[in-house]
């Protein structure tokens, strides 16, 4: 297993392009962190169980991403400032099937 | 005033803990939470969540863990003012504290441990223009006194379990409840959402679905909502409108207590004492932020032990303690209880 890239615009309108770990069980939410792309404390709040959606994004490249679990469907339901696009960071689990993945931090709400 | 020796703010997991250990130190804790119930995140986002790395246990759930520590501080008799906010603190010139929240209640303690996780839990609010507006004046983010609503026009918004229920339970008190959701489903427990379902067919309650609130008008008072369904729009006469779309943690009035906060968290000394730049309070747990912190259960356990013997030595000073075990010295609860470990006899064998 290998790294991949994936390029994630901040809250701010920047993009980082960083390499990601296929070998660590990670997702979206946790690289995010592990960069420090988003203030601690504004995302990953429930530490991943998809019940906060403060790991909001819109996904911005084609990748084929797996399907949303009935609970992440359900959060975006229920969050704030969704567009068809939107998954939630937790859920996205870091394969190497990502690579060159594009996506953008949702506002805080 | 209530009194106490340390004043915890945040009852989950490590302001409980906290309590077990300075109980062996004879010091008596009271404890200070938003939430109506104590365990914080545990009890609140995910009590039914299986936890795997406690040490000694291969697994517990979430409110498993909570009962546990519960149980394990009884004897400990600690005080706790729920459902309230810490908002203010005054050191005193003897170097106490007094602590007031927003309902007025005040505390005077020797220290002060913040275990405050990721803050205090506040309402999600909906992105509607001039919501503030109306906040208290028709706009209610919590259900916190039904009467409130006897006869009145209600609108309720949400799709998750306080929205249904709170549907369920008004419905029997206004004069009307609408329930507006995003989409047709709704993620509750089952007997709820049949509740529901029974409660429309009724007309007790009228769901307007998928749509949403987009827009609130009143002059002092919320007067009307206007709820976008698909093309159409309508506009409802209201007297209240109860968004619930769950809580998210904010760091809160702690912000303001003149303490050194770094990346929403508060920075403590942890090569002594996990206290922060003001003497005598002390940050443990998720609340707090050093050089190599995880944020994890089991090492707001060892910061809250920590904090406790520095809290003693303060209290106390000049008195000379050395750590005790609890296998040999057990433990005597405040309650005249005594647990210990049974004495082995020496007896010949015939």
């Amino acid at each position: 297993m290998s790294d991949i890239k994936i390029t994630i615009t901040d809250r701010d309108g920047v993009p980082h392009t960083v390499d990601a770990p296929t070998d660590m069980n990670m997702n979206v939410m946790e690289l995010v962190r592990a960069y420090e792309l988003a203030p601690e404390g504004t995302i990953g709040i429930c530490g991943g169980m998809a019940m906060c959606a403060s790991c909001q994004c819109y996904i911005q490249s084609d990748h084929d991403i797996p399907e949303k679990t009935p609970d992440e469907e359900a959060m975006l339901w229920e969050a704030f400032n969704v567009k068809d696009n939107s998954r939630l960071g937790c859920q996205i689990h870091l394969t190497e099937d990502l690579d060159g993945l594009e996506l953008e931090l949702a506002p805080e709400a | 005033m209530i009194t106490t020796d340390i004043l915890i703010i945040g009852a989950g997991p490590t302001g409980l803990f906290a309590v077990f250990e300075a109980g062996l130190l004879k010091m008596k804790c009271h404890l200070i939470d938003a939430l109506p119930q104590p365990g914080g995140q545990l009890a609140e986002l995910y009590p039914k969540k299986p936890i795997f790395d406690i040490p000694g246990y291969p697994e517990v759930l979430a409110g498993d863990l909570v009962t546990n520590l519960m149980n394990q501080i009884k004897q400990f008799q600690p005080g706790f003012t729920l459902g309230e906010t810490a908002e203010t603190i005054d050191k005193q010139e003897d170097g106490t504290f007094i602590v007031t929240t927003n309902k007025g209640t005040q505390h005077h303690a020797k220290a002060v441990a913040i275990a405050g996780g990721l803050g205090t839990f506040q309402p999600r609010k909906p992105i509607i223009p001039n919501i503030e507006l109306f906040e208290e004046k028709g706009i209610e983010y919590f259900v916190k006194d039904p009467e409130q609503f006897r006869d009145k026009k209600i609108v309720i918004a949400g799709g998750g379990d306080s929205a249904l229920d709170w549907s369920i339970f008004l419905s029997e008190v206004a004069s009307s409840v609408t329930l507006v959701h995003r989409r047709n489903e709704f993620r509750g427990a089952l007997d709820s959402v049949e509740k529901v379902q029974e409660l429309k067919a009724k007309g007790k309650i009228s769901l307007i679905t998928p749509a949403e609130v987009v827009a609130l008008k009143g002059d002092e008072h919320l007067q009307s909502v206007t709820i976008e369904k698909a093309d159409e729009t309508v506009s409802l006469d209201v007297d209240y409108f109860i968004p619930l779309f769950g809580l998210t943690p904010k760091l809160g009035p702690i912000a303001n207590w003149g303490l050194e906060i770094e990346k929403n968290a508060i920075k403590v000394n942890n090569a002594l004492d996990y206290q922060t730049n003001v003497e005598g309070i002390y940050a443990i747990g998720d609340v707090n932020i050093y050089p190599g912190k995880l944020k994890l259960i089991l090492c707001g356990f060892h910061e809250a032990t920590l904090m406790c013997q520095s809290v003693y030595n303060r209290i106390n000073p000049g008195k000379r303690y050395v750590l005790k075990y609890t296998t040999v010295s057990g433990v005597d609860g405040f309650d005249g209880s005594r647990k210990e470990a049974e004495k082995a006899v020496v007896k010949s064998i015939d």
